[in-house]
């Protein structure tokens, strides 16, 4: 297993450096100059010149590709164009504020998306089944866009249930120290800042969970079919188990592989794709980080960007082939 | 089992309730351009959950379209920087309330020598910096020796206000006591006192820029009546009152945070959620909608904008005079602005706004007549190529729908027989390529940054700034020697003079179609008071209170 685990790891190098060189060459291929852009309407060409030349931009593209590499390797993601600052100092709060986006959502998905597909299945072909599925359908076609406004104007602005955006109530702010907003009101002790903070993630969490749960609720659906008509399944039910227990017990745990492999590939695309809900909800994440870098033609910050969402992406798929051992001990991995 | 279902259909029913209730509502939520669709609307104090403080405390949520890049206010070129940096740093000389007419600042007083070479400043005394540092003649001359020692590319814009032909225009700057400090210019400067008005010139506490180095716009420490907080990176900017503010009884405001939410409609629904207090960049279309609103208000920002079609003057067809000025005959401004600003704009004549000292009045736009227009095409030979037209990707101040705006500008066209393709690009990627002249005509427009005539005819439309701000390549040597002669000249009727003859030769060459002069549009909760929001954007919030 460790052997495994080396060697995917190993593979992942070749991965993340095929992915660096792609993205450094599609974004310097775009024009726009960051120069320009960080001076604004207003510069004039010799400053907007010297300005490259303080930031490199007028080497040759190898040798700043090169120069980026190798930061890479000695741990320094370089600096934004933007703001100046190191990279690796500034993007943890952003990404924190994702993680905990993301893992919310993809724990609402999990948890409304198997249930609802375990049920589709279990009754198949009956009401429910039929409106679980047509939601899921609506579910998955429905632009996020349209939906984040609409659950602020019903749920903020209409019902006054909870907060339009944002992660915090920012006339009472959150003394940061893990930027896990959740986390850090709990070692303050700060249990009213904690439901402030879940409300904060119910709306931007259900929006991002919407089409995860509608594909999870599909997969499972079917998995669960195919499993429910096999011969171990038939066995337990003439011997006279529960029906709860079958569905849950033996059957949702061989299920349970395919829609796994959903989940972790969910997750991942959550990480970089929750753009478009980071922007409703004024979520300070990576997603937006990443895309305001791009506006402002912020090389580094999109390069690196990129690397780590690239990176934990992978890291989330190999911890879902590892977790398949963990749940069906026939698979090995040699 | 029986009951498991009764529970499960239960369930059912309520999601789908709930579910089916946002789409009911969300329908006229929508689309509502122009009707009400907030009767029955809770007040909005009340109904947030967090936010359950009365109105009685004294702090402003002011939501606005992006962060800021640094609160160093000399080292950046955005105006959501320079909307915080406002009020934390203070300049010599102040503009008006709403307007760019100049007033004492940290300079009570100043006198200017005859030949317009040397001013004198008397300052305030007994002002202090946040950090504790005193205020004095030293300390401006420090700043002023900071910004005139950096780089170019740093301080843009000391470089681009006091600098000519790459040589300095404040020669030197002496302390003369504890408070007077004398400037010495190398040549008269006709906007100098606006210039220093402006934001990126605000003094900073020396002994805090010496020692946070390249980190002072993490740890800003100016005059001002606010006090850095603290800053979340894309989330909020937290400042607080200067208990020690030198004029008696401001702030009134405890504490100010900045948010960013970036996209309008979001930021509205805050504002009406009453999750923030005033909302910047509200939509023309959603204007309505606030002034229906009883627990609202709208606020108009005062015009000091211009959004204009460019055409680029040394591109076929438009290096021919007669098809410039057949395209501004052709196309309906009034129309133009009465849709897409919902009449909240000017049309415009000239390439500034009447506001500015200078404006030419005799000038009107260009009528509509497409009949005109045809006859001075035909006059021109223009040959019915296909051109293309530009709109812009992102909406601006001057221009909230630039995608719209460019299609009526099609049509226009088209009536006339002027056949042209719209496109677009990203931006960043827009503004490079019309800069470099790759454009037939293009959308683009400018927010003045010191209210002078020298900043928009100068910086728009001179042949020094091709490659630069004249994206249109307009070139004409008789208007160059009125906008430099204009640079220098200190007699107010002179210099308005040089810049109106300037607007006349401008106007029959045509090197543009100018469009609208719009009001921007913010939103505050009915509460807000003494906000007064200034036509260069970066608001003062000292005299704002919340009842």
């Amino acid at each position: 297993m460790l052997h495994y685990i080396g060697k995917r790891l190993l593979h992942l190098i070749p991965v993340l450096l095929g992915m660096t060189f792609i993205v450094f060459l599609i974004i310097r291929a775009i024009p726009g100059d960051p120069a320009q852009v960080i001076l604004g309407q207003q510069a004039t060409a010799e400053t907007i010149a010297a300005l490259r030349q303080k930031l490199g931009l007028d080497n040759p593209w190898y040798i700043q590709y090169f120069d980026y590499l190798k930061g890479v390797f000695t741990g320094d993601l370089g600096e934004s164009l933007r703001t100046r600052q190191p990279i690796l100092s500034e993007v943890w709060p952003y990404l924190a504020a994702t993680f905990e986006l993301a893992f919310f959502a993809i724990f609402i998905a999990v948890i409304l998306g198997v249930n609802a597909g375990i049920i589709s299945a279990w009754f198949q072909n009956s009401w429910f089944d039929y409106v679980a599925m047509v939601i899921a359908l609506i579910g998955v076609s429905m632009p996020i866009f349209w939906l984040g406004l609409m659950e602020q104007w019903v749920f903020s602005i209409n019902l006054g249930w909870l907060p339009t955006s944002g992660r915090e109530n920012v006339r009472d702010p959150i003394t940061a120290i893990t930027h896990f907003y959740l986390l850090d009101t709990l070692l303050q002790g700060r249990f009213d800042q904690f439901i402030v903070v879940l409300k904060h993630l119910l709306l931007p969490g259900i929006a991002l969970a919407t089409i995860p749960t509608a594909i999870i609720a599909r997969m499972t659906r079917a998995s669960m079919l195919e499993v429910m008509r096999s011969d171990f399944i038939r066995t337990a039910r003439a011997k006279g188990q529960k029906m709860f227990i079958v569905v849950y017990k033996h059957a949702l745990k061989n299920a349970l592989i395919p829609v796994l492999t959903v989940v972790g590939l969910q997750t991942g695309m959550l990480l970089g794709g929750a753009i478009l809900t980071e922007t409703i909800f004024s979520w300070p994440g990576i997603g937006r980080y990443i895309y305001e870098a791009i506006g402002f033609r912020d090389y580094p910050v999109i390069q690196s960007g990129i690397l780590i969402v690239a990176f934990l992406f992978v890291m989330i798929n190999l911890l879902v082939d590892i977790l398949y051992t963990v749940i069906d001990s026939r698979i090995k991995y040699n | 089992m029986k009951g498991k279902k009764y529970i499960l259909a239960f369930i059912l029913l309520l999601t789908m309730t709930v579910f089916l209730a946002a789409c009911n509502t969300s329908d006229s939520g929508s689309t509502s351009t122009d009707s009400n669709s907030d009767s029955g609307t809770p007040s909005t104090d009340s109904n947030t959950t967090d936010n359950s403080t009365t109105s009685t405390p004294q702090v402003l949520v002011f939501g606005r379209g992006a962060d800021s890049v640094s609160l160093d206010p000399a080292i950046v070129t955005d105006g959501e920087s320079f909307k915080v940096t406002q009020n934390l740093f203070e300049t010599l000389l102040n503009f008006g309330e709403q307007n760019t007419t100049i007033h004492p600042g940290l300079a009570k007083e100043w006198q200017v020598s005859d030949d317009g070479l040397t001013y004198t400043f008397q300052l305030q005394e007994g002002v202090k910096f946040h950090d504790g540092t005193d205020f004095n003649a030293e300390a401006v001359v420090k700043n002023i020796n900071r910004w005139k020692g950096g780089t170019e590319e740093d301080f843009y814009y000391f470089n681009s206000m006091f600098k000519a032909e790459g040589a300095d225009v404040i020669a030197d700057v002496k302390a003369d006591g504890d408070y007077t400090v004398v400037f010495t210019l190398s040549r008269p400067q006709a906007p100098f006192l606006k210039n220093l008005a402006m934001s990126p010139f605000g003094i900073a506490s020396p002994t805090a820029f010496e020692a946070a180095g390249d980190k002072f716009g993490d740890n800003p420490v100016g005059t001002g009546p606010f006090k850095f907080t603290e800053w979340k990176r894309n989330d909020s900017i937290t400042i607080e009152k200067n208990a020690d503010y030198w004029q008696q009884g401001l702030p009134k405001l405890d504490k100010v945070i900045f948010r960013s939410i970036p996209d309008n409609s979001a930021r509205l629904n805050a504002l009406t959620a009453g999750d923030i207090d005033l909302a910047d960049g509200i939509n023309p279309s959603d204007g309505k909608t606030v002034e229906g609103n009883a627990d609202l208000q709208l606020i108009e920002r005062p015009s000091m904008n211009i959004g204009y079609l460019g055409l680029t003057n040394t591109r076929p067809p438009f290096d021919n005079k007669l098809v410039r000025q057949a395209v501004n005959y052709a196309i309906d401004k009034q129309a133009i602005v009465d849709a897409f600003f919902e009449g909240r704009a000017q049309v415009a004549a000239n390439p500034m706004p009447s506001s500015i000292s200078g404006y030419n009045e005799a000038i009107e736009p260009y009528p509509y007549d497409p009949e005109k227009a045809k006859s001075l095409l035909a006059e021109a030979g223009y040959d019915g190529k296909e051109i293309e037209l530009w709109a812009m990707p992102v909406p601006r101040p001057y221009m909230p729908d630039g995608a719209k705006v460019a299609e009526v500008i099609q049509k226009n066209l088209e009536d006339v027989g002027i056949k042209s393709k719209i496109v677009t690009f990203e931006w960043a990627t827009y503004l490079e390529k019309a800069k470099n002249g790759d454009a037939d005509a293009f959308m683009l427009g400018w927010t003045g940054d010191n209210g002078d005539a020298d900043n928009f005819i100068y910086t728009l439309l001179d042949k020094d700034n091709i490659g630069s701000n004249n994206y249109a390549y307009y070139s004409n040597d008789e208007v160059h020697d009125l906008l430099i002669k204009a640079q220098s000249e200190t007699d107010e009727n002179v210099r308005n003079d040089l810049y109106k003859k300037a607007q006349e030769i401008i106007h029959e060459d045509a090197p543009w179609v100018p469009l609208a002069h719009s009001t921007p549009l913010l939103a505050a909760k009915a509460g807000v008071k003494g906000f007064l929001p200034h036509p260069t954007g970066s608001d003062k919030l000292d005299n704002v209170s919340i009842e």
